[in-house]
């Protein structure tokens, strides 16, 4: 009975027959049709608010700033299906283009020094990996103390430095566009290799391999899935392609300092989480992980269109990320309960948390009128 | 991640007792080692590191660190992290630093006690995220470190307070002295033994040990985990609150991006104490040697001239180390009682 009386209040399309467990699936489901939905949504809003938003220019534009983002995601998505993190993917783009541009600055043939950066991205990669894989520590650790330390370097080799002043053949590669046509060099090469990275996880058996790490990594170590010499690749291609995201982020500004790209990991992180890859590792997908990739950057450039500072625009990124994780759980949680029992004290709980933010959020627009006046007058 | 290591965690697993407990010492002897090695080596190259204003300055330097590093001490001990305690200072000194701009006849204690509120109110997010929406902390936090950043931003739309505009009664608050130590050693100082003791002798403080080292055993055992948790991201968010209003008194200012990265510091401090990231694992002295270390290596950079560029790289390198040290360790001993 209650159940019958519940299920319509998810909103998923359930039948009561089912237990409510059912329709939860349905709704993870659907995660992808839902993110569609919201995209379509965020274009239609967009469109409507400003009408440069559906320009071919500003999109071509705009989809180069969220390359150096998707092309880290790609392999965030391995490493988060088997439920691990890789935090440092920022620092290491950072460190990685301070090298080839400390190596730029002394002379060196900016390929050399491209090939360089690279290299020490995916040596970035390697020391995560082993720390990982071998020493058999918690991605979340190791890759926290790498953020530090990789973030560290980039600010020892370029200092309060810039490199700039990059040949064009190079810029060309975050600026340049393929032929005649308005799609950016960055984008197709990110498309070539989402392709890629979606089949290796479809189609494969390694990809297979990497949700059943995800799922139970006992039960895949006895059945014989090589889970150090998995692990230990898919931080070296993190290593390797955050390095290479470096570089796509130097040629488009034409400019490296060793601060370039902090904070990004929060975008790859929630870029893949909201695409509905679980953090406990298990489950998701690559096309998943791409549309979110699309929605985030297509909410990023209609706020910036709005004229919305980009630290506020990363507080929507965050609550974005919060909530992708905190709605399909909380919808669980009610499709779970049967009995009404709970009812008043949840109620209860509820309002006690709504009256404090109300409080907080009433005192935090009391205290900024001031703030306000001075500045607008 | 094994049960083997939920024992090595749990100081009363018994038979390994005195073994452990001298691993643990082992482990402040070992820092305590390094400070000294590290001192010696300053002094010999300048000698005016051991005047007693430079180590005045070090403490000084610590005091705020010490004093959110016992918070995020806490939260890592039940098998969390928080990373947001950086961008609720920002928040929290933002905010009191505008009221008391606005209202410059507030007394010292009001501006106490807001930030303490609008802390508890911050972190409890945190902790309603973490309990309630499932979401493991990582993630919470990293997602929250955005959100009060960015609530900066929007609550003073770039622009700051300065020495000026702060009443002179805030500014003494960490700069007066008690018995000729500054107000703000005299505070870290006062909160590290609270919560030692709050840990070592209360109900709540084992509690949290317990829940850190296994959740599952400690529910049996009529704890409620959630609740705990709950408790120990309001309890940060208070300690980074009080800290706020410490930060505005001793730099006489607040900025867009003030305690910007600072988590980390309070992170690595906790994990070069000895605070283990698996939980139920960690001693109060050692995080507040964890801290002098890093103030210590911060200041001799200084002295001998290396450039503060390489600091960071530095503290990344020394997360790195005690986390590889404490692994290492637990094996063997893992390895001897098999």
């Amino acid at each position: 009975m209650t159940s019958q009386t519940e299920s319509p209040k998810l909103g998923a399309s359930s039948i009561s027959e089912h237990a409510p467990r059912r329709s939860l699936i349905d709704l993870l489901k659907n995660w992808e049709l839902l993110l569609f939905v919201l995209i379509v949504g965020v274009v239609l809003v967009n469109s409507n608010l400003s009408p440069y938003f559906l320009n071919a220019q500003n999109l071509s534009r705009t989809s180069s700033d969220f390359m150096e983002i998707g092309l880290m995601m790609l392999p965030m998505v391995f490493i988060v299906i088997t439920g691990n993190i890789d935090l440092s993917v920022a620092s290491n783009m950072g460190m990685s283009a301070s090298f080839m541009g400390l190596l730029h600055n002394m002379g060196v043939n900016i390929w050399l020094a491209a090939l360089a950066g690279l290299a020490l991205g995916t040596l970035g990669g390697v020391l995560n990996g082993y720390l990982i894989s071998k020493v058999k520590l918690p991605s979340l650790v190791v890759t926290l103390g790498t953020y530090a330390f990789f973030r560290g370097i980039a600010y020892g080799f370029l200092g309060d430095q810039a490199a700039r002043n990059y040949p064009s053949a190079f810029t060309f590669l975050g600026q340049g566009r393929v032929g005649d046509s308005l799609i950016p060099v960055s984008a197709a090469i990110f498309i070539g290799m989402a392709i890629i990275f979606g089949l290796v996880l479809h189609c494969t058996k390694f990809g297979r391999q990497l949700y059943a790490i995800g799922n139970n990594e006992n039960a895949a170590r006895y059945s014989g899935v090589p889970i150090g010499k998995i692990k230990f690749l898919i931080f070296v291609l993190s290593g390797l392609i955050s390095a290479f995201a470096g570089l796509v982020l130097a040629a488009r500004f034409g400019s490296t300092r060793p601060d370039n790209g902090t904070g990004l990991e929060l975008a790859v992180i929630t870029a893949t989480v909201l695409g509905g890859v679980d953090i406990n590792g298990g489950k998701g997908t690559m096309y998943g992980a791409i549309l979110s990739l699309l929605l985030i950057g297509l909410l990023r450039f209609g706020m910036g269109l709005l004229n919305i500072q980009s630290q506020v625009q990363s507080t929507v990124i965050g609550l974005l990320l919060i909530i992708s994780i905190f709605l399909p759980h909380i919808g669980q949680q009610i499709a779970q309960s049967k009995t009404s029992r709970f009812r008043w004290k949840t109620l209860l709980i509820v309002l006690g948390v709504l009256v404090i933010f109300a409080a907080f959020i009433a005192f935090f627009i009391w205290s900024r009128i001031p703030v306000l006046q001075d500045i607008y007058g | 991640m094994t049960n083997q290591e939920f024992k090595l965690g749990s100081k009363t697993s018994g038979k390994g007792f005195s073994f452990l407990d001298f691993i643990s010492r082992f482990r402040e002897v070992g820092i305590i080692a390094f400070i000294l090695i590290l001192v010696i080596a300053v002094t010999l190259r300048e000698p005016s590191f051991l005047d007693i204003d430079n180590l005045t300055d070090i403490l000084m330097n610590i005091s705020i660190l010490i004093i959110v590093a016992m918070a995020q001490t806490m939260v890592i001990l039940t098998k969390g992290i928080d990373l947001s305690v950086s961008s609720i200072i920002g928040l929290v000194a933002m905010m009191v630093g505008f009221t008391l701009k606005a209202n410059p006849e507030f007394p010292v204690i009001f501006s106490v006690v807001l930030g303490l509120v609008l802390g508890a109110i911050l972190g409890s997010f945190n902790g309603f995220i973490i309990t309630i929406g499932n979401v493991p902390p990582i993630i919470a936090t990293l997602g929250t470190l955005s959100i009060y950043r960015g609530l900066v931003f929007f609550y003073s739309q770039g622009t700051w307070i300065n020495s000026y505009e702060l009443p002179h009664s805030i500014k003494v608050l960490s700069k007066g002295k008690l018995l000729g130590v500054p107000n703000l050693i005299v505070v870290a100082i006062l909160i590290a033994v609270l919560t030692f003791l709050f840990l070592r002798y209360t109900r709540l403080g084992r509690n949290i040990y317990a829940v850190g080292s296994n959740p599952t055993a400690s529910e049996y055992a009529g704890i409620r985990p959630q609740k705990i948790i709950f408790i120990v991201y309001v309890l940060s968010g208070i300690i980074s609150g009080l800290a706020a209003v410490l930060w505005i008194s001793r730099f006489e200012s607040a900025q867009t991006n003030t305690a910007l990265g600072f988590e980390l510091n309070t992170v690595t401090a906790a994990v070069i104490g000895g605070v283990s990231t698996s939980g139920g694992v960690g001693s109060i002295p050692g995080v507040l040697l964890g801290a002098l270390l890093l103030g210590v290596i911060q200041n001799s950079l200084t002295l001998i001239r290396i450039s503060p560029f390489w600091q960071l790289a530095a503290q990344g390198l020394l997360i790195i180390v005690a986390v590889v040290t404490d692994k290492l360790i637990s094996k063997r001993i893992v390895r001897t009682h098999k």
